[in-house]
């Protein structure tokens, strides 16, 4: 079965180039992929999560706010049982944020300049599935 | 000697270039249409001296944290030999959102800087000279809220409104499409766009009402023949709603439309975007909207270079990038430049690398000599002949989105946005297939860790000084004042008729929050609904 995947928006950052091509070429390979949209909270976020019972969710932050952002999502995800559900982190993320983000609640991190290639290998391993490409 | 290869080569928005041009090339030799710099249709530039009378303005974007930090941001920029300000706002300013709302507590000063009532803006502007420097609100839900904030700082400090210059960007079609400030519907929005250009056609004549900015196409992943077709069309979709209204005609109002746009890599193809504009616009104001006069017809815009062109990976190179993407705009003939920093890609610039893009402004004009004689590419058989092809380009695209049903109804139901995805997506993976180039990125790569830099953040003492300030605020404004001025701007929200930005002005000078304009107009109007495509 192909692994479900949210690709979100969270804050007020409107910048979704990232966000569309990740759930784009994330779907090319194989996941079911759900985007959100801009402009959406932490609850909102956990809430679409849960319902869609899917095994990541994408946050996609240019604005500088990942990490506030990042420990909201993961406060968000636990209150309606989604403690299961891991986080990925894309977007305008300094070198020194990678760790942590990922004591703030992420299971992955990716940087400006990651390839689609790297993307598609990482989020494989983080959902235990290697997709058959639609 | 071998045959010469005659393959034609594509530029990055997949015109084909020819081996060699020639003077069969130039289809407009003979007919008027390339004209003289300063005449209509203006495709050598909008004024017969060029940069020979006046350069075009650096910009450069700036603005964090509270009004105080930001306020001295400006000066410095002005010290150092800036000559126009452009103010960055945060996003819950952007979005309508006051700085003491819990749901966006970690936005507050983040990208730009918090203003939340007249008392922010007042000292924003502090001791900076509003008649003689203009000034550049990247600003589009809340537009018309930032305008009257600084008419109100303006005449409050003794500088009448008719002496203000400067621009708002205003322009929510393309907010919808591709940045998401979005607030209202957009029939309320296009309805406070109109009152907005009617208002400074009236009152503040020097003061551009709206920015019609492709840029947000653009580094969304619009192509550059994309970008412009989407920017005349919004355009085109504003002046035909302030036209219908039938208050202030073509002539009076269309010389304070102004555009924005992203210079990117591809030099040629960017000088012949700006070109090919300035044709399309004039003979649209001209010969649909029937302008007689020749500032009507003008078409004059700033630019941005940087952007989505600039790469993490060698980060560095970027100032050669920006070098070369400024030169390119010049050469387009822009009225204002605004030249991203090098570290751009990962946190907002630094002092040093915010005056280093200064500097690469100043250095093209006063070392390069490309301001010594106006268009200097004019003529050039290959310029001409790729102005005409990039002009076929746009109306192409420009006829596409009229055949849809218009600007509005494109971006509404997301056709706008299904182009810009599908285009991004084919830059992404020509950039892993290496069919577009980009030094550092898929050749001649070294093995680096992005640099660890450091950013600036709003700490917790400017937040608790803007939150300190917006407290006092509200204690100390007339609570009767603030209730009737927002009671009449609710009142004239629903009455198609009523212009509402003396109302706003109003509801400004009684120090009414963002917010609280913003949640009053929501009431009658709504919010926008997002098509999610991707």
């Amino acid at each position: 079965m192909a692994a479900r995947v949210l690709i979100a928006k969270p804050g007020l950052d409107g910048h979704d180039r990232g966000a569309k091509l990740v759930a784009r070429v994330l779907r090319d390979a194989g996941f079911e992929v759900i985007y959100t949209g801009i402009r959406q909270s932490p609850e909102r976020i956990a809430a679409a999560a849960v319902q869609e019972d899917v095994a990541v969710v994408g946050l996609s932050i240019l604005s500088g706010s990942h990490v506030a952002l990042t420990k909201k999502t993961r406060q968000a995800l636990a209150s309606v049982g989604g403690d299961g559900i891991k986080i990925a982190v894309g977007g305008t993320i300094p070198s020194q944020d990678i760790e942590v983000l990922k004591s703030a609640g992420a299971d992955a991190v990716f940087q400006t300049g990651t390839t689609t290639e790297q993307l598609v290998a990482a989020m494989q391993q983080l959902t235990g599935t290697t997709p058959t490409p639609t | 000697m071998p045959p010469a290869d005659d393959t034609p080569r594509l530029t990055d928005a997949g015109l084909p270039v020819k081996r060699v041009y020639g003077p069969e090339d130039v289809r407009h030799a003979d007919d008027g249409m390339i004209g003289e710099p300063g005449e209509y249709p203006f495709l050598r530039g909008n004024f017969p001296g060029g940069y020979r009378d006046r350069l075009w303005t650096f910009r450069q974007y700036s603005g964090f944290g509270t009004a105080e930090e930001s306020n001295a941001r400006y000066k410095m920029l002005l010290e150092r030999g800036g000559t126009g300000l452009s103010v960055a706002l945060d996003l819950p300013t952007q979005c309508g959102y006051d700085s003491d709302d819990p749901e966006v507590e970690e936005e507050v000063g983040r990208v730009g800087v918090a203003i939340d009532t007249l008392a922010d803006a007042e000292i924003l502007f502090a001791d900076i000279p509003l008649d003689s420097i203009s000034t550049s609100f990247t600003i589009n839900g809340t537009a018309a809220i930032l305008l009257a904030f600084y008419v109100a700082a303006a005449e409050k400090s003794g500088v009448p409104r008719a002496k203000l210059r400067g621009t708002i960007q205003n322009d929510i079609l393309k907010e919808y499409a591709s940045r998401g400030t979005w607030i209202w519907p957009a029939e309320p929005s296009l309805r406070l766009i109109a009152d907005t250009i009617e208002f400074c056609a009236q009152e503040v004549p020097r003061f551009n009402a709206i920015s019609v900015a492709g840029a947000h196409f653009r580094d969304a992943g619009a192509n550059a023949a994309q970008e412009m077709a989407f920017t005349l069309q919004d355009g085109i979709t504003y002046c035909e709603r302030v036209i219908s209204r039938g208050r202030v005609g073509i002539d009076e109002f269309a010389p304070q439309i102004s555009f924005f746009f992203y210079t990117h890599g591809d030099f040629f193809e960017e000088v012949a975007k700006y070109r090919a504009g300035r044709r399309i616009w004039a003979t649209t104001v001209r010969e649909r909207f029937g302008a007689t006069t020749d500032s009507a017809c003008l078409f004059r815009f700033g630019c941005v270079v940087g952007g989505a062109s600039l790469y993490a990976p060698q980060a560095q190179n970027n100032i050669v990038r920006v070098a070369y993407e400024a030169m390119a705009s010049v050469l387009g003939g822009v009225q204002s430049m605004f030249s991203a920093a090098w570290d751009e890609p990962f946190a907002l610039p630094t002092a040093e690398s915010t005056t280093l893009a200064l500097r690469t402004q100043q250095i093209l004009a006063y070392e390069t000599g490309v301001a010594r004689t106006v268009d200097p590419l004019g003529g050039s058989y290959y310029v001409e002949a790729l102005t005409d092809a990039m002009e076929e380009e746009i109306r192409g695209i420009m006829a596409g989105l009229e055949a849809f049903g218009g600007m509005t109804k494109a971006v509404e139901e997301g056709y706008v946005q299904r182009i810009i995805a599908d285009e991004a997506y084919r830059v992404q993976r020509m950039l892993e297939s290496g069919d577009r180039k980009v030094v550092g990125v898929n050749m001649f790569q070294t093995d680096e860790a992005l640099p660890e830099i450091s950013t600036v953040e709003m700490d917790d003492e400017s937040r608790n000084l803007q939150l300190k300030r917006l407290a006092e605020v509200k204690a100390s404004r007339d609570p009767s004042l603030v209730e009737r001025t927002l009671s009449a701007l609710e009142a004239g929200a629903k009455v198609e008729d009523v212009n509402l930005m003396p109302l706003l002005v109003d509801c400004a000078l009684a120090y009414c929050t963002v917010g609280e304009m913003v949640r009053t107009l929501k009431g009658v109007w709504g919010e926008f609904q997002q098509p999610v495509v991707f």
